[in-house]
């Protein structure tokens, strides 16, 4: 008899079981070693509260009604449940590092092969603000992976709020600004040069409004950032450097066209790849707004990772070698 | 992102190229050609689907937005038609190739007012169409009520045994429309090729596609 399952989901046997355990290890080990305890928070939320951390409760799928007519929702991310829980039952005490694994949840379209239910694990550094503190979290993150056996892996950086400050130091009128970020996070880099363009600016604003997006690689593209773009990747400078002193910056793509999706992200955005998977094995960033939200402002970066990708990146690296 | 392809060649820059059969074929070799990749076996062997030496793989263009987002491609060439159809498809559009231009439209029967007097009377619209998402937004931006029929051949058919009022569909000369008796009523969208790249191989192998862009704006 087959009985099915919703489609995006999935049943683990124990060979995937003791491969996925085994990279969970490595991971929790090096976060555990680098004073990053481990926490655990519930996959039902009350939806209201989510909402306090992203209007759209994070694009949560999954909402159903509890004995009391309350609106619960699966979560779509851990960062929000975190800070929640930081502004609940922590104090202001110094520095906090917590690192997490669990299960999280999102509506998929039921023929792309994406998974609705993904275990996710990742860090965050809380209380710390400052490119330091994304260094720490950039370098540990690469040091998981190497631990878990990856070794072709690189981290992405971007300034998520690098282009809204450069539509705004160039005078790009309010309402054309919507659009414009809209294309740049739907990666639609036709339309994106056409509505620049009509806009009638300078030659060199338009250059660097159409240019930008596809400006990645290494510090180069730093330099090749000047006038107003200039000012705009200051803070992208002041990360490589920690990147730098870390010993990671070689294995860092500074990505000027990186936005991440999530609406909680105040700076720094981050993305991991791998050459095996077509599809980022996570991503991260600066949030110092999140946890003020549920009440007790502190500053706080973190990391996530789709643990079934980085499986995949680790078998096809087990196969090269 | 598929090693196997890389490893053993592929394309001058290493990139895996997925390239679509059907109507943008012939421009899109011309294209590759100009670019310095070999299209001779390609040209040759309309059965064969994987060229790995030069990094070329065929499709039906609909698929090409499918295999670069999960990066088993690195770029690909595809209509316009089919980003607007997916819109989930996690794919950078990088350039417009200026080619393969047609619009979408509105067509019914030549001569009657079919569309008109459904919407009128009946208070909705049926329409048949292989794009049912752009159809369904294009009624639903312009303030009609709209049933959306999808059909997978040809849907010239459709109005003309009564199963709808209209359809919607891509035409480049309006020909096809002509010999069944149907003509474009309203234009929706102007659709051309577009370049697109799979997001992890826009990163990670950002020179070789950055490098092919440039070669590309160069030969327009």
């Amino acid at each position: 008899m087959i009985h099915p399952i919703p489609p995006g989901t999935r049943d683990v046997l124990p060979d995937e079981m003791r491969e996925l355990r085994a990279i969970k290890d490595s991971l929790r080990a090096t976060f555990e070693a680098a004073g990053y305890g481990e926490v655990w928070t519930p996959a039902l939320e009350y939806e209201e509260v989510l909402r306090i951390g992203d209007e759209n409760a994070a694009s949560a799928g999954y909402r159903m009604f509890d004995e009391q007519g309350r609106v619960l929702a699966l979560r779509s991310d851990m960062t929000i449940p975190i800070a929640r829980m930081v502004a609940t039952r922590f104090g202001d005490e110094g520095p906090l590092r917590l690192s997490y694994f669990g299960q999280a949840y999102r509506s998929v379209e039921h023929t792309s092969g994406q998974q609705r239910e993904f275990l996710q694990g990742g860090i965050e550094l809380i209380g710390v603000p400052g490119a330091a503190a994304e260094a720490e979290v950039i370098a540990l993150t690469l040091a998981g992976l190497d631990a878990a056996g990856l070794a072709r892996h690189r981290v992405g950086v971007g300034d998520g709020a690098m282009y809204r400050t450069l539509l705004h130091a160039l005078e790009v009128p309010r309402e054309s600004r919507g659009p414009l970020l809209s294309c740049l996070a739907r990666r639609d880099l036709v339309t994106l040069e056409a509505r620049v363009t009509a806009l009638g600016l300078a030659r060199d604003a338009r250059d660097i409004l159409v240019g930008l997006p596809e400006l990645r690689g290494g510090p180069e593209v730093l330099e090749r950032a000047n006038g107003p773009a200039g000012d705009a990747v200051q803070g992208l400078r002041v990360l490589y450097a920690a990147l730098e002193e870390k010993g990671v910056a070689n294995r860092v793509i500074l990505d000027l066209g990186l936005v991440r999706e999530l609406s909680y992200y105040t700076g720094a955005v981050y993305e991991v790849y791998d050459p095996a998977v077509g599809f980022t094995l996570g991503g991260g960033g600066r949030y110092d707004d999140l946890i003020g939200r549920f009440g007790a402002p502190r500053p706080a970066c973190g990391l996530t990772l789709d643990l079934q990708r980085v499986h995949v990146a680790q078998a096809a690296e087990e196969r090269l070698r | 992102m598929k090693e196997s392809l890389t490893a053993t060649g592929g394309s001058p820059g290493g990139l895996t190229i997925a390239v679509p059969r059907g109507a943008l074929l012939g421009d899109t070799l011309d294209l590759l050609d100009r670019l310095g990749i070999d299209t001779a076996e390609v040209r040759s062997n309309d059965r064969k689907l994987l060229f790995e030496d030069v990094g070329i793989v065929t499709m039906r263009p609909s698929d090409v937005s499918t295999y670069v987002e999960h990066g088993a491609a690195d770029i690909g060439i595809t209509g316009k038609d089919v980003l607007l159809e997916a819109p989930d498809r996690n794919v950078y559009e990088l350039l417009d190739l200026g080619f393969g231009r047609c619009e979408m439209v509105v067509a019914a029967r030549a001569g009657d007012d079919v569309l008109g007097e459904s919407l009128r009377r009946l208070g909705r619209v049926r329409v048949a169409t292989k794009y049912p998402l752009i159809a369904a937004r294009h009624f639903s931006e312009t303030g009609r009520q709209a049933e959306i029929v999808t059909v997978k051949g040809s849907v010239e058919l459709a109005p003309l045994t009564g199963l709808v009022d209209g359809i919607v569909d891509l035409t480049a000369t309006g020909k096809t429309l002509a010999e069944n008796g149907l003509e474009a009523i309203e234009q929706i969208v102007t659709c051309t090729a577009r370049l697109v790249a799979n997001p992890v191989a826009h990163k990670l192998k950002a020179r070789e596609i950055d490098s092919l862009v440039e070669r590309v704006r160069a030969s327009a």
